[in-house]
């Protein structure tokens, strides 16, 4: 069952019944759920969460949505690696990646999906909306499938083949826009407000946010109930950022884990860093950006939640670092050449940002950290494409591959006669 | 009447100008201050502005001519 109550502004704290509301009319600040966090703890034991399902559900008491209402594409309970090998290469003893590359629609936002499509449901609304550059739009895409429900998604016009068959294929009413980031963002806006759709990172967003929280009670579980040291997060919106912490705050606060002193800290892309450049001015407010990047997963250069997350930088000790375009792509290379493990950019950017925090030593070798990684590379495939070694080329015969092997390892064959 | 929600972040070369105020003065729309963030160096602004669709957009469009960016007040609708 859901113990949410009632929705809160996060800045004056007033009150709002549960409904398709995420602006406070006092203040603009942002609505937030609010639970009845003693009502859970009555309630909840780690034996009930790990006899529920293996998927987000399993967490539906701290969501704000009934489970008989979800709908279930498999969503969530993703593994949890230990990366030795990545480890090694970047000098961690206690490395682990969060793989939520193997998510129905190979992104976390089935996460936020999920929840908010519920949520959706039960507020009675018939169509789910996003405006996307990829992965949410695939997402709401295949979850307004499952459910029946109208889809009608807003990408730029500019958007690679790959992401748009991506959303495409699961037959939404999908909407090009013309024009620049700026642009495309002021007209969904408008759009947001004017048609009565569950868009799910604008009105139903306080609900859609809830299910990042997922992410850091899967963490916590799959370490043996209990928070990391230290957590490395992509930030784009900054809501990811803010609700894994959450998830271990909420864990903690119902008596399941320890109080956490878990160091949160955050990764963007130089190209689009309005959080990292804030944080290294030491200030909490960051000035939006035009973004600049392959990372297009993490573009938001006026992030939602980017106050809310320079904030628990601070209070949890972390740091926010940022990298370039080519650090992008040795990062998404070097997590496929020592784990197996092909991420998107927004990967590549958390890989690289784990090496750069290490070698500034604000990553300590010991600590028991977490890298998120949240997206799959199929997706992303044009940012990498160019920089992999070619194929051998041969001739259908053993000659031919033995010369163009043998070139290949500085002349020395390793032909065997069998 | 149309109303929007929109956030002006100020460089440091305009922290001392009243945009707000002339903004009201040059085009028929209210302007209505909601939360505020204003040093030396920086600031933003939370506002809603109210007025005929065509009035807003001119006042915007003047607004980031002077230098203010002006984004929707909720952040980048636009997601990954």
């Amino acid at each position: 069952m859901s113990f949410s109550q009632c929705l809160r502004c996060r800045e004056c704290h007033r009150e709002y019944p549960l409904t398709a509301n995420h602006v406070c009319e006092f203040c603009f600040g942002p609505l937030e759920v609010s639970y009845d966090y003693e009502a859970i703890a009555k309630q909840i034991s780690r034996k009930r969460i790990e006899q529920g399902p293996v998927s987000l559900w399993r967490y539906s008491d701290f969501l704000p949505c009934h489970a008989e209402n979800a709908i279930d594409i498999g969503v969530g309970f993703t593994p949890l690696i230990r990366a030795k090998n990545l480890g090694r290469a970047l000098g961690l003893n206690n490395l682990y990646l969060k793989n939520d590359t193997v998510n129905p629609t190979w992104s976390f936002k089935d996460r936020v999906v999920a929840v908010a499509a519920a949520r959706a449901r039960e507020l009675g609304f018939d169509t789910l909306a996003c405006a996307s550059t990829g992965n949410l739009a695939n997402s709401v895409s295949a979850h307004a499938a499952a459910a029946g429900m109208k889809a009608v998604v807003f990408i730029p016009e500019d958007l690679e083949t790959g992401k748009v068959v991506g959303s495409s294929i699961y037959a939404p009413t999908l909407v090009k826009v013309r024009g620049n980031y700026d642009a495309v963002n002021r007209l969904c806006a408008e759009i947001a407000g004017s048609y009565n759709w569950a868009f799910v990172n604008v009105n139903v967003r306080p609900y859609y946010s809830e299910g990042s929280k997922t992410l850091g009670f899967e963490v916590a579980e799959q370490l043996g109930w209990r928070a990391p040291d230290h957590c490395v997060v992509p930030i784009a919106s900054g809501s990811l950022f803010v609700k894994i912490k959450k998830g271990f705050d909420e864990l903690a606060k119902t008596g399941l884990i320890d109080e956490p002193k878990t160091r949160m800290s955050g990764a963007q892309a130089t190209g689009c860093s309005p959080v990292a450049t804030a944080w290294q001015e030491g200030t909490t407010n960051f000035r939006p950006q035009r973004p600049n990047t392959i990372a297009k997963s993490l573009a938001i250069g006026n992030p939602a939640d980017g106050y809310y997350a320079l904030v628990q930088l601070q209070a949890t000790g972390g740091a926010c670092g940022s990298v370039s375009d080519p650090e992008i792509v040795d990062g998404i290379k070097l997590l496929a050449e020592t784990e197996g493990l092909f991420a998107e950019t927004a990967g590549g950017v958390t890989v690289a940002t784990v090496k750069q925090l290490t070698a500034q030593g604000k990553i300590d070798p010991d600590e028991l950290v977490v890298a998120f990684i949240t997206g799959a590379g199929f997706k992303t495939v044009e940012a990498v494409i160019d920089s992999l070694a070619e194929p051998l080329h041969v001739d259908a015969t053993l000659d031919s591959f033995e010369r163009a092997y043998g070139a290949l390892n500085h002349g020395e064959s390793e032909l065997v006669v069998i | 009447m149309p109303a929007r929600r929109v956030k002006f972040t100020f460089p440091e070369s305009l922290i001392k100008e009243p945009i707000i105020y002339l903004l009201g003065k040059e085009f028929k729309v209210i302007t209505n201050v909601r939360m505020a963030d204003v040093d030396e160096h920086t600031g933003w602004v939370v506002l809603e502005l109210e007025g005929d669709h065509e009035e807003i957009d001119r006042s915007i469009a003047w607004a980031q001519a002077r230098g203010v960016r002006v984004d929707p007040a909720g952040g980048d609708v636009v997601e990954g």
